[in-house]
Parts: C-alpha cells; sequence; structure tokens
C-alpha cells in the first residue's frame, strides 16, 4: 500500500474497531481504513472471523427447558389472575403499573 | 404465529399463556438475575412481569415487538424489586483486548490462530456451547444484559436499547466489551486443547 503510514490503523486499534464495524456504525473513512487493514492483515482477519464465529454460537445458546413446578406456578397464577379479572366491577384491573406502551420508559 | 398467541391471550386462552411462557421464561429468568442479587427476587420480578403482561395485553398494540415489550416489562419490575447497580451507573470496568497481546507498535505480538479448517464455518456447538454459555453467567452484568439481548435474544440495536433504556452508544460499548470477552474465554479453552 502506498498510503500514509499515519492514516493506516494497527491491530491493536483494529480490534477495538470491531463491533462498531459489525454494527455499520463506522465513519464511512474509518470504514475503509479498517478494511484496508483487514486486507493486509490475516491476524486480524481471523480476529474478526472469531468475534462472527463467537456471535454465531451465542445465538445457538436454547433457553433451558422450564422445570414443571415453574411452568406449574405461572399457570396458577394466571388462573388467579383470570378469577380476579371475573370480579363484580370496582375492582381495579389497571393498577399493574407501566404497562402502556408509551410508558415504558425503561428508566 | 405470535399474532395469533397474542389474539388468544386476549381471550384468555390458558394454553396461550402456556406456550408464550415456556418460550419467554429462561431468557427473563437470565434477564431478570443480571439486574437482581438473588434468584428468588429474580423469579418474584419475572413472575411479576407475567402479570404485568396480563394485564396489560389490551393495550399492547403491537408498535414495539412482544417480545422487546415483555423484556421492557420486565426490566422495570426487576429493577424496582432491587436494583444492584444504579441506573445509569458507570460502564463496567474497560475491557478490551490485552494491552500484551501487542508489540510495541500495536500489532499483534503472536499469530491469531484459526480456529476451524478451511472447510468448516462455524464451531461445534455441542462441545463449545456450554462453556459460552458459562463464560455468558460470569460478564459484568450490564454486559451480559446487552450480549443477551443482541446475541442470544436477537434483539436489533434499538430494541436492546428501549429495552434497558440505554443509548445506542452505551449500548455498543457494552456490546464490544461483552463479546470481546466471550471471544477470549473461547480462545483460552482452544489453546488449552
Amino acid at each position: 500500500m502506498l498510503s500514509l503510514r499515519g492514516k493506516d490503523i494497527v491491530c491493536q486499534q483494529a480490534v477495538e474497531l470491531v463491533t462498531d464495524y459489525l454494527e455499520g456504525s463506522l465513519s464511512r473513512r474509518d470504514r475503509r481504513r479498517f478494511e484496508a487493514h483487514l486486507r493486509e492483515c490475516p491476524n486480524c482477519a481471523a480476529y474478526l472471523e472469531q468475534i462472527r464465529m463467537t456471535i454465531e454460537l451465542a445465538g445457538a445458546i436454547e433457553p433451558e427447558d422450564l422445570t414443571a413446578e415453574a411452568r406449574q406456578d405461572l399457570v396458577d397464577l394466571y388462573r388467579r389472575w383470570r378469577s380476579e379479572k371475573h370480579r363484580p366491577p370496582g375492582a381495579s384491573t389497571t393498577d399493574g403499573g407501566p404497562l402502556d406502551e408509551r410508558n415504558q420508559d425503561g428508566r | 404465529m405470535e399474532v395469533e398467541l397474542l389474539s388468544r391471550l386476549r381471550n384468555g386462552d390458558e394454553e396461550a399463556f402456556v406456550t408464550l411462557v415456556a418460550r419467554y421464561q429462561q431468557p427473563m429468568l437470565r434477564l431478570a438475575r443480571s439486574i437482581v442479587s438473588n434468584q428468588a427476587v429474580a423469579e418474584e420480578a419475572v413472575q411479576d412481569a407475567w402479570m404485568g403482561v396480563v394485564r396489560g395485553i389490551d393495550r399492547f398494540e403491537g408498535r414495539s415487538s412482544f417480545r422487546t415489550w415483555v423484556f421492557r416489562i420486565l426490566v422495570n419490575r426487576a429493577r424496582t424489586a432491587g436494583s444492584r447497580e444504579p441506573v445509569g451507573a458507570p460502564i463496567e470496568a474497560l475491557h478490551t483486548v490485552d494491552p500484551a497481546r501487542f508489540d510495541g507498535r500495536g500489532q499483534w505480538a503472536d499469530p491469531i490462530e484459526r480456529w476451524v479448517d478451511e472447510s468448516e464455518d462455524r464451531l461445534d456447538a455441542a462441545t463449545w456451547l456450554p462453556i459460552l454459555r458459562a463464560a455468558l453467567d460470569d460478564l459484568p452484568p450490564r454486559q451480559r444484559q446487552v450480549v443477551m439481548l443482541r446475541d442470544v435474544e436477537g434483539l436489533s440495536n434499538d430494541e436492546t436499547c428501549a429495552v434497558l433504556g440505554i443509548s445506542a452508544g452505551n449500548q455498543r460499548i457494552l456490546l464490544h466489551r461483552g463479546r470481546t470477552r466471550l471471544r477470549e474465554v473461547l480462545e483460552a479453552k482452544m489453546e488449552k486443547d
């Protein structure tokens, strides 16, 4: 490459850009520098591939099966809720907190 | 199919409820566990969240995905139930790639070994999943929350920010540190074998 040394990134910088790269949040200039570095650096290319494999493997984690007890607890709870719901008018059913999507501020 | 489940849930269909519970209970527990400090409180927060779901289902308009909505309710409940980290706490200790891996010019001191042959493009799940799962559980809570929602549950970055109430920038930093750490754990195990 004939580009100026000062504009090149080194491995230690490249590995810290990996997530921003995969997220598509690098500036166009940084993305070009990152990709240029990968083309010349088999180590960083292998590193990126390992991060990709790690992500793929994480996606294969399956929730463990629910125990029968845990499931039954929830079913019981649900039945209780349903019988509450059918109580005479006046019993409040809307006091469950910030449930409206607009109010789910998550803070 | 989730749309159908939700309309059945609105009509008080217990089976629909059970199906949704089976699908989301474990991810919810995992998430709750990263917010509160003990298992019992986490389980209570999850139960609480389910009650929030059945009570609020009529008002769920599908503007967010159901999953995002449920997780968000859970995060709110769990944080109310007893947060072990104040919201907006500083991001956990810096975790980047160990500087000792690089030489004085910032280049890898030793070559990065490829994990699989050219012919394969993925790791053997049976061998590596248990290791990854354990490593995930060991991540600092905020990193674990983000990695779980993004990489395990497959939420988008926007959804993850909405669920956790964090900025896009924070989300990326936490995701980066979490993934960096998980890769490192796998690498350490590879070298041992």
